[in-house]
């Protein structure tokens, strides 16, 4: 028996079932190389805006460094519902159907664990964010993939979901506006989902970190639908939109049973987010929208430039109408995606993320964040264009 | 056709960050032609929207100038019928004169002039604009750094702390 065997026999098997992030090798060689141009970064460009820093600091000064209560700082819990009524016209009661999270992340691994037995099935819609699988393997259940395509634009369909349907599926998990796609889903395609979800009774987690960066038409809740509510985990956050990341503040919101037993575990395996971070977070909700707005509106610039100029360098793109991710097919080359992006990077210095890592459905595409300065832009597309020359 | 006034507000707000450029890259960000921007920026030209495409110059840089700052409260007399535009415009004429403002409170016009020496800025304000008949007193302030102007931070921008690829 060799070492890393005796050592890996005292961990595990969920564990060591679980593959190594499919990002690792390709993170180190895009670490290790100087005046790289970077798409890859799944995160804004914008600091936290300065109230927002402000208000935390401020707080410091004023001494509060201790826990709050497990669900989260009431205030803060108080401004979510009155902004997810306003914003997204879903109401929930602040005492019973919300609780703050670090980040959305914890939220997706509270409300797996909260709802799953082991074996149950939880059918996670790709491409997708790369813990879904994972999380939900370390909750005991079993990850089945629904796959959309770029024929679909990346929408899910009622169809692909009763093709997927068992006598153990438990629930659904899905993101959009998606990472890595770009793709939304309007009130109308979301509607046709919601009579299989009741039908087949299934609890909803729906990933909406993504909410506010929709630049097309405004972004429709499910828990918004008729009937919806009661079987939605609704997932959100302060990293994307108001581009605090590094606070790791979320927040669940949903029926009170789940709510409640979601705050079971976090009382238990995390007591409580950052006093600091719900802080911000409230600041923000309070006064930071105009900030909000003006980088929603330059990512919109963004989109645009990014999807245009893969055009004209011939990469095919659908358009993304929320996110800051273009997702590009790079079928046109014969290369994987693992392939190319090795090599753009160290012909080009230009680093995207691998479509693979987010499912095998995203083979043949690079995911590329627009969510960097449009000179940075303009260079990517420059060396992305010399580089799919080269190829030819 | 021009570009419609939420695009045009978001045009402003390009220019204003970087009013070097190009037609062409606007017109893209906006999913516009670059027809429609040209004429949309002609426009706001002619109705003096936007006046001037100044670059923002941190001087402390060019170590050949060493031109000194000075905001001064000045307190003035309105003149019957026309206020205080007719002595602020007899002010902002004076070409070492940067800005003119009038204020609310203690004094009546804010002036920001520019010197080579304290010795010259200190004339200016004896010889021409305390000699104004309207001119009753004025404060000058030296500025000793600039951090910030127009809206623009003149330190070097802070670098991206992003990891390189994130998920």
């Amino acid at each position: 028996m060799s070492i890393s065997q005796i050592a890996n026999s005292r961990l595990s098997r969920t564990i060591q079932a679980i593959p190594p992030s499919g990002i690792r090798r390709f993170f180190e060689l895009a670490s290790s190389m100087e005046g790289v141009i970077s798409l890859g970064v799944g995160e804004p460009d914008f600091v936290t805006p300065w109230n927002t820093r402000e208000a935390a600091i401020s707080s410091l000064e004023r001494g509060y460094t201790a826990y709050t209560s497990n669900s989260g700082l009431y205030e803060l819990r108080e401004e979510i519902c009155k902004y997810l009524d306003s914003s997204f016209q879903v109401s929930y009661d602040p005492d019973k159907e919300v609780v703050v999270t670090v980040g959305a992340s914890e939220g997706i691994d509270l409300a797996l664990r909260a709802i799953l037995d082991p074996g149950d099935e939880v059918l996670v819609v790709e491409p997708c964010y790369v813990s879904y699988d994972p999380v939900v393997r370390l909750a005991g259940g079993v990850p089945v993939a629904v796959q959309t395509t770029l024929e679909q634009q990346f929408k899910l369909t009622p169809a692909q979901i009763e093709a997927k349907i068992t006598d153990r599926t438990k629930a659904i998990i899905f993101c959009f506006p998606n990472n890595p796609t770009g793709s939304i889903m309007t009130k109308e395609e979301l509607a046709a989902l919601a009579a299989v979800f009741a039908r087949h009774d299934l609890v909803v987690i729906s990933d909406e970190i993504y909410a506010e960066l929709t630049y097309d038409t405004n972004h429709t809740s499910l828990a918004s639908l008729p009937g919806m509510k009661d079987r939605t985990i609704l997932l959100s956050g302060f990293s994307k939109a108001f581009a605090m990341t590094g606070w790791r503040i979320g927040y669940a919101a949903g029926p009170e049973d789940i709510i409640q037993a979601m705050v079971k575990i976090h009382q238990y395996t995390m007591l409580c987010a950052p006093i600091m971070g719900q802080i911000a977070a409230l600041e923000s909700l309070r006064h930071g929208m105009e900030a909000k707005e003006r980088m929603v509106e330059s990512y919109r610039q963004r989109r645009n430039y990014v999807v245009k100029s893969f055009e004209q360098i011939g990469l095919s793109c659908h358009k993304p109408e929320g996110a800051f991710y273009a997702f590009p097919s790079i079928a046109s080359t014969g290369m994987p995606a693992e392939e190319f992006a090795e090599k753009l990077i160290l012909e080009q210095k230009v680093a995207v993320v691998p479509g693979h890592v987010f499912g095998d459905g995203g083979a043949q595409h690079i995911r590329c964040s627009y969510a960097t300065s449009l000179e940075n832009l303009e260079i990517a597309i420059d060396r992305m264009d010399a580089f799919l020359r080269a190829q030819k | 056709m021009r570009v419609e006034r939420d695009k045009q507000r978001e045009l402003l707000h390009i220019l204003e960050e970087n009013s070097r450029r190009s037609a062409e890259t606007i017109a893209t960000m906006l999913d516009t032609t670059v027809e429609d921007v040209k004429e949309t920026i002609a426009k706001l030209e002619k109705e003096k929207t936007i006046i001037k495409y100044p670059a923002i110059v941190n001087w402390e840089k060019v170590h050949t100038n060493d031109l000194v700052t000075a905001m001064i409260d000045v307190k003035v007399t309105p003149k019957r019928e026309v206020g205080f535009d007719d002595v602020a415009e007899r002010i902002y004429r004076f070409p070492e004169v940067q800005s003119v403002y009038l204020m609310s409170g203690a004094y009546d016009l804010s002036v920001v002039i520019e010197g080579k020496t304290m010795r010259q800025v200190a004339q200016f304000v004896s010889e021409k604009l305390s000699a104004l008949d309207s001119v009753i007193s004025t404060t000058t302030h030296f500025i000793l750094k600039k951090y910030k102007h127009d809206g623009v931070i003149l330190e070097q921008p802070e670098d991206d702390k992003r990891m390189v690829v994130t998920p």
